[in-house]
């Protein structure tokens, strides 16, 4: 059994209720922080424990923190960014539905530290349900006096509302979360300014993700170094997989970033291998918009090296041969899934979640999905495949968001690894609409387990 | 034209707390939620132009708002709405024909409502419930790992609601 | 004399002296000819607008003198504010050329490219970048999107397959008008400019929404299908209006006057705001002073022909390098290294006047 930080009392009866979460231990990290320490330590603290922003991007939290600007008499905010619409990912919504209390522990330190008296906790509409269960955890800590007026006799003030979204898989970048939360269309904003200058309501702002501002918690009750330990190289603490797709254990499992992918996948610790005695042909490590890895790229590097489940092994070999941690949506692909559908139906998705603001991304996801489509229903043509690799080319690093990379980057790598199979269906159009192309080549050396 | 009662007036005057005075447009998307499931699951225009005066902002915001976002219905729905997830996690466990079985049995195709009003099928792309493949949302909740014998089931729950109720 | 610190900025190779806070793209307009960056969306006048079309993206190749790291990204000049030491290349990146080529692409593969009954024609800055940086096929095998058609009222006609959601009209009237009516709804592919329910958009100052649409999504319908902007002689003139400036450019054809816009700068931007009456009313040429032909020199269509030498056409300066402060010309070809046809004493590139006869070696055979 790896360490475990966050999840360790998942499974107490109970916990999702205050009472509860207090007698196993829960809000001591409060009483530490608000009690024990200020801002300025606390910030300290998250900056020595190197944690890196669970929501994708994986920028040091400590970092993004201290770039908080602090000018006189405006007031400053603390978001919660639970717009966890990533395929793939479900990993915000395992912790916030069971585990709710270390959201908003989580949540208090963070708003002490820079400064928050109101903080916002944005989640996806659909997670109509688990608005409830925040909201109840939240009257509960005002009940016992962690939020409100003067908590602990501190002088700190800090309320938190949870803000619901109605759909919109864009309100998960930083800047268009807040437009969303001004009341507005998701349309990203142009950066600079960053939220940290100029965020929601034009006040200085900082944007986190679930499971970041989670980690919080344990960081202060062990403290940052001790955190550090934790995991390998700039990969510290322990990590959340959500693992779907064809695997006999789909679930929300905590890492500690030292183990590698084939244990990962494997053991029964975790994923319990491929469902029903299939081979694995394809995985998609870090939620939908990172690189797909054929078999063969997974398990080990290019170089020939155990591949593990942390940032740095993930994206080793860069986008040649690796992918990315990204937000730890683990998707796995058995021997009979069709690598041109499922990159079509991500095309879809992200041609249905543009917010249609810039040009590169408005069109070309468009135009990517409807090839892709041809391509996929057997009419296709062999020059798709070079208009397609063009098209997401010319998207990539030329928006306005990040959305454009995401759009673009699944269907490079499809077309990267698997340009065989993307051919054979234009080839062989007929054949193509009964059955899948299967593993080909690219699963080889096929790891069978024991 | 349909207008909040007390009760979700309150609920209204909560939400808009929430906000620094003058920032109460920020309540818009949960104003919207509101409304919606107050009157018949759907906005309608005359909905929209009320939240509108209720917020104190031009009726085009909130237009702009209400079209942006998936989960506002701007056209009348059935009494059920069957949301079913069909991005990549989902399509690789099947739900393409989770979504023709749904549409067989009910005869109706994604987008369409049953001539009886009952029932509205509808796809989505990704909610998050990627490792409880195949889903869909129904109302507050979602509904997991879904089968045939799931679908007939819950269409056999909802009818028999919708028969207790009338 | 102002306190704001000047920032030195270098723009495919040519160097200028700007205030801190001035966007690469205002440095670049400030040297001017093919260093500017096309914009589509970004509008001086209008706040908050920019950044959306991503034709003028710009490659950072030098962040600053304090910073030298070059921007890995292609940064979108409108928006990008200038660093003291930065340099900036802009037509003479193969990356930017590239980028631009993949932007104007996009932006035309859902375009309906009905120039030929399009009232912008002549005019649209769409079709100013299509000719520099398009190409005369299409790789878009697919239908073209189409809208559901909308009414705006008996002023403004609204083409939505032609838009390219600038937002410049949605900027204009929230700045311009008291109170917004229309706005872009939908997302995605299909967002669109609309007014939701049919609402007319009465506001005086709401007409500049025409001039400010770089396509031929807001025209004027006042003027729709009369005729083509090119057989027109714009000329300014004036009125004593009470609501605004009313300095305007009249487009004439004899003694009719077609139609009345803003006058606009060698970017395309309106000078001053003009009112609906200014704009839709005041159609003889008795409502008006006639100050003079109108200078266009943006859109080589409109600008051909009629004021040879005075309207439509710079007076060539002495020297490329005068007219583009310092930069060489672009040469085709170095002749120098493959010929010796000139006299030997002569380098034609720094010649500062046309080559005669007498500059080239004779043949002898």
């Amino acid at each position: 059994m790896g360490v475990k930080l966050l999840l360790d009392k998942a499974h107490v009866p109970g916990i999702r209720f205050f009472e509860t979460y207090r007698k196993e231990g829960g809000y001591k990290a409060v009483e530490k922080a608000l009690k024990q320490m200020n801002p300025a330590s606390i910030v300290e603290e998250v900056k020595k424990s190197g944690v890196r922003g669970r929501g994708g991007a994986g920028f040091p939290a400590g970092m993004k923190w201290s770039f908080i600007a602090k000018p006189e008499g405006v007031p400053r905010h603390l978001v919660c960014n639970a717009d966890e619409s990533e395929p793939g990912t479900f990993k915000d919504r395992y912790l916030m539905e069971f585990l709710p209390h270390l959201l908003i522990e989580g949540l208090i330190i963070s708003s002490f530290a820079l400064g928050s008296n109101d903080t916002y906790i944005y989640i996806r509409g659909e997670y109509a349900w688990i608005v409830d269960i925040l909201e109840q955890a939240i009257d509960e800590a005002h009940a016992n006096g962690f939020l409100g007026k003067n908590i602990l006799g501190t002088g700190f003030d800090c309320n938190i509302y949870v803000q619901r979204g109605a759909g919109a898989y864009i309100c998960g970048e930083e800047t268009a979360l807040i437009e969303s939360l001004e009341g507005k269309r998701g349309n990203p904003r142009i950066k600079p300014p960053f939220p940290a200058i100029e965020g929601l309501w034009k006040r200085p702002t900082v944007v986190n993700n679930v499971e970041t501002l989670a980690a919080v918690v344990p960081i202060i009750n062990m403290g940052g170094d001790e955190y550090a330990k934790i995991g390998v190289g700039r990969s510290t603490g322990t990590k959340l997989i959500s693992a779907c797709g064809n695997i006999n254990k789909p679930g929300v499992y905590e890492i500690d970033m030292t183990i590698s992918v084939e244990e990962f996948l494997y053991s029964d610790e975790y994923c319990g291998g491929i469902a029903n005695g299939k081979r694995l042909k394809a995985c998609i490590p870090g939620g939908s918009s990172v690189p797909i890895l054929p078999a063969n790229l997974l398990l080990k590097t290019a170089k020939g090296e155990t591949r593990l489940m942390n940032y740095e092994s993930l994206s080793d070999g860069g986008f040649a041969s690796g992918s990315m941690m990204g937000s730890g949506g683990f998707i796995v692909l058995d021997e009979d899934q069709c690598i041109v559908k499922n990159t079509y139906t991500l095309a879809r998705f992200y041609r249905h979640e543009s917010c249609g603001q810039c040009s590169p991304c408005r069109e070309g996801t468009g135009w990517m999905e409807k090839i892709l489509k041809n391509i996929d229903t057997g009419k296709g043509k062999m020059s798709d495949i070079d208009l397609l690799w063009d098209i997401q080319r010319k998207i990539e690093g030329n928006t306005i968001c990040p959305l454009g990379d995401a759009a673009a980057w699944p269907v490079a790598a499809a077309i990267r690894h698997f340009r065989d199979e993307f051919e054979w269906h234009v080839n062989h159009p007929e054949e193509a609409q009964k059955r899948n192309y299967g593993l080909a080549h690219y699963a080889d050396p096929i790891h069978v387990p024991a | 034209m349909s207008k909040f009662n007390d009760e979700q007036l309150k609920e209204f005057s909560r939400l808009v707390a929430r906000y620094p005075e003058g920032k109460q447009k920020s309540a818009l998307l949960p104003v919207l939620h509101l409304a919606q499931d107050s009157f018949g699951g759907w906005l309608s225009a005359d909905t929209m132009d009320y939240v509108a005066e209720l917020l104190q902002i031009n009726p085009i915001e909130v237009y702009e708002v209400a079209t942006f976002y998936s989960m506002y219905n701007l056209k009348p729905i059935g009494k059920h709405l069957f949301e079913v997830c069909q991005t990549g996690p989902c399509m690789i466990n099947g739900s393409d024909d989770i979504i023709e079985y749904i549409g067989t049995t009910l005869g109706i195709k994604p987008g369409e409502t049953t001539a009886d009003g009952m029932f509205t099928l509808k796809t989505v792309e990704c909610l998050g419930a990627c490792g409880y493949a195949p889903m869909m949302q129904m109302g507050k909740h979602y509904r997991e790992h879904l089968t045939k014998e799931k679908i007939d089931a819950i269409i056999e729950e909802c009818r028999k609601n919708a028969a207790a109720n009338n | 004399m102002s306190e704001q610190p000047l920032f030195k900025v270098t723009i495919d190779n040519i160097t200028v002296e700007v205030p801190a806070g001035t966007t690469i793209l205002n440095a670049a307009r400030k040297i001017g000819g093919d260093v500017a960056p096309p914009a589509m969306c970004y509008y001086s006048k209008l706040e908050g607008s920019g950044g959306k079309c991503r034709t003028c993206l710009v490659e950072v190749s030098k962040g600053s003198e304090k910073d030298p790291r070059p921007m890995p990204k292609l940064v979108a000049s409108c928006r990008t504010t200038v660093m003291d030491g930065m340099e900036v290349k802009n037509i003479t990146s193969d990356r930017v050329i590239d980028a631009r080529n993949g932007v104007v692409e996009f932006l035309l593969i859902n375009h309906p490219l009905d120039c030929p009954v399009c009232d912008q024609a002549g005019e649209c800055h769409l079709q100013d970048l299509s000719y520099d940086h398009g190409k005369a096929g299409t790789r878009f095998e697919f239908q073209r999107r189409t809208f559901k058609k909308h009414d705006l009222g008996d002023k403004i006609q609204l083409h939505m397959t032609r838009c390219i959601l600038c937002y410049r009209c949605v900027f204009t009237a929230d700045q311009l008008t008291g109170k917004r009516e229309h706005g872009v709804l939908d997302r995605g592919d299909h967002a669109e400019i609309a007014t939701f329910i049919e609402k007319n958009l009465d506001n005086e100052f709401i007409g500049n929404v025409i001039d400010v649409c770089p396509v031929g999504a807001l025209t004027d319908k006042t003027f729709r299908f009369k005729n083509r902007v090119w057989f027109l002689k714009p000329v300014d003139a004036h009125r004593d209006c009470p609501t605004c400036s009313g300095k305007v450019t009249l487009w004439n054809r004899g003694d009719e006057v077609y139609r009345v816009t803003a006058r606009k700068d060698q970017w395309g931007e309106v000078e001053d705001w003009i009112c609906n009456t200014c704009r839709f009313d005041k159609k003889q040429t008795s409502d008006w002073v006639i100050e003079g032909p109108r200078l266009i020199d943006r859109h080589s269509v409109i600008a051909q022909g009629h004021y040879a030498g005075t309207v439509g056409t710079n007076k060539p300066k002495e020297t490329f390098k005068a007219v583009h402060a310092g930069r060489q010309p672009k040469l085709l070809m170095d002749i120098h290294s493959v010929s010796e046809v000139n006299q030997p004493n002569i380098t034609l590139s720094q010649l500062d006047r046309p080559a005669h006869s007498t500059d080239f070696k004779q043949n002898k055979d």
